[in-house]
């Protein structure tokens, strides 16, 4: 095995440009288990933790620009005001030893179902910026994960950072594990409220090959919202629409039966998740407590 | 290939393969074999060290992704024969049984309580999550941990 350490952005396409099937490694949480275990030996690893350009996050028209190699960590204390979503869903991560190596694009690398920053990013129309040496393209994240653990990156191509808005509402994310830290999600559930453009974005985790944004179930909340006056109003959304988001969103989900729970169990949770979040977030939006 | 790096204040070299954990380099190249090594998937926390002031699990971590780096391990806690005080409470506290998990544990809570001096319950048992014990049933962690909390300066 080849171990490549490049100190640039531009120095490591080159690396990945002349080594298609390197692995790439950042935080390692994902790809030392396969080491370790022998599962996958690369012919050579790209590490990525000495590339400066995707350490550091800013500002960019009006956007927030987040480098790859952010960490839960550094996402739940220097993003937590900025993006709440993506910071709750950082702190159900594995434990702080995960939390301080494991970042937002080994999460969009792995492409699991059940990566816990995956629904803040779908929530808020994240899109992830890719480079190769032949150029750079934007995927909107829906797009740039096309199934269990499966991605649209060439393998000349790194993931250099993803592109979301600051909140301009209240955010939420639930997750469902057998305990309360170190977990994979049975499922999971993240939403977004937007006011200023009146919308609200949703994505079921960990329910399906990808996760899954349940555009009936948002659709539906927006028109009760916009019928009602709600936006203005700040008066409660009614329980029978909440529900109904609810189920509309568990219809949404496309779960299966494995190890850490039944499709059943799934879709009913998604569904308790659902009308939860939004509760949860509409009642911020509101300026009322829990 | 060649690794350097810093270990417990102390510049080291070695030879390591590429494909090695840093747990490996610690406990098979340099002969330190406080960090534990037990799943070698993130799970246990045994091997639970400092890389950069971060707490981290060694075996995750491949070794040439260390180079130049300043690792502490449960070994650069103490002062001579002189224990921290989180190694103390834990021998005072009766926290140790097998003692297998004992080393990351100390680091995990040293990494608490340099953060945060006086943690809540929750708070430890949000920081310790990452480290499993077979043995002691966690109660005497917890209470190792809060009287660790009340003698660190
Ligand atoms: C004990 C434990 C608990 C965990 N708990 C959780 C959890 O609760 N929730 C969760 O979602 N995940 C969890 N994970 C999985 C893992 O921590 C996350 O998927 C994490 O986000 C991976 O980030 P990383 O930087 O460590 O990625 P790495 O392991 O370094 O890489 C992951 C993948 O992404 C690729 N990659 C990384 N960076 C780039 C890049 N810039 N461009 C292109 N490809 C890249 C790699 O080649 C690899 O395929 C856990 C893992 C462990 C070991
Ligand atoms: S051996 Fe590293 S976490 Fe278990
Ligand atoms: S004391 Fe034996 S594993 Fe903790």
């Amino acid at each position: 095995m080849q171990f490549l350490q490049p100190h640039s952005w531009r120095e490591a396409l080159e690396a990945r440009a002349a080594h298609p099937g390197a692995r790439p490694i950042f935080g390692g949480t994902d790809v030392m288990v396969d080491l370790n275990f022998g599962r996958k030996r690369p012919e050579t690893v790209i590490d990525l933790t000495r590339v400066p350009e995707i350490r550091e996050w800013n500002r960019e028209d009006g956007l927030l620009r987040i480098g790859a190699g952010v960490t839960y960590t550094r996402a739940i204390t220097e993003l937590g005001n900025l993006l709440p979503g993506l910071a709750m869903a950082s702190r159900t991560v594995g434990s702080p030893q995960i939390r301080n190596r494991g970042t937002i694009g080994g999460n969009l690398g792995s492409a699991s179902p059940a990566g816990d920053a995956l629904p803040p990013l779908y929530a808020s129309h994240a899109v992830i910026e890719v480079a190769s040496t032949r150029g750079t393209r934007r995927i909107p994240v829906g797009q740039f994960i096309i199934g269990p653990k499966r991605n649209v990156l060439e393998p000349d191509e790194l993931i250099i950072a993803f592109i979301m808005p600051e909140a301009e509402g209240p955010q939420q994310y639930a997750k469902i594990g057998t305990r309360n830290a170190m977990v994979i999600a049975v499922c999971s559930f993240g939403l977004a409220l937007h006011p200023e453009s009146r919308s609200v974005g949703a994505c079921i985790g960990s329910a399906g090959p990808t996760p899954i944004q349940p555009r009936d179930a948002e659709n539906f909340i927006e028109d009760v919202i916009e019928e009602h006056d709600l936006w203005e109003s700040r008066a409660e959304i009614p329980a029978s629409a909440l529900d109904r988001f609810g189920v509309l969103a568990s219809e949404a989900a496309m779960p299966i039966d494995d190890v850490r729970g039944s499709a059943d169990y799934r879709r009913h949770a998604v569904g308790v998740l659902a009308r939860r979040t939004l509760t949860w977030a509409w009642n911020e939006h509101r300026g009322v407590a829990g | 290939m060649k690794l350097r790096l810093m270990v417990n204040g102390e510049s080291r070299e070695t030879e390591v393969r590429e494909g090695e954990s840093l747990l490996y380099v610690l406990r098979e190249r340099l002969g330190l074999f406080g960090s534990k090594n037990a799943c070698e998937q993130g799970e246990c926390g045994s091997c639970s060290v400092y890389l950069d002031g971060e707490l981290v699990c060694a075996c995750l971590v491949l070794a040439g992704q260390a180079e130049g780096s300043e690792v502490v391990t449960v070994e650069g806690l103490s002062e001579g024969e002189r224990l921290h005080p989180v190694q103390e409470a834990f021998l005072e506290a009766g926290a140790v049984q097998c003692g297998f998990c004992t080393p990351g544990l100390i680091v995990a809570a040293h990494d608490l309580l340099s953060r945060n001096s006086e943690p809540t319950e929750a708070e430890v048992r949000e920081a310790l999550a990452g480290n499993l014990c077979r043995c002691t049933g966690y109660e005497k962690i917890l209470t190792a941990v809060q009287m660790a909390a009340e003698t660190t300066p």
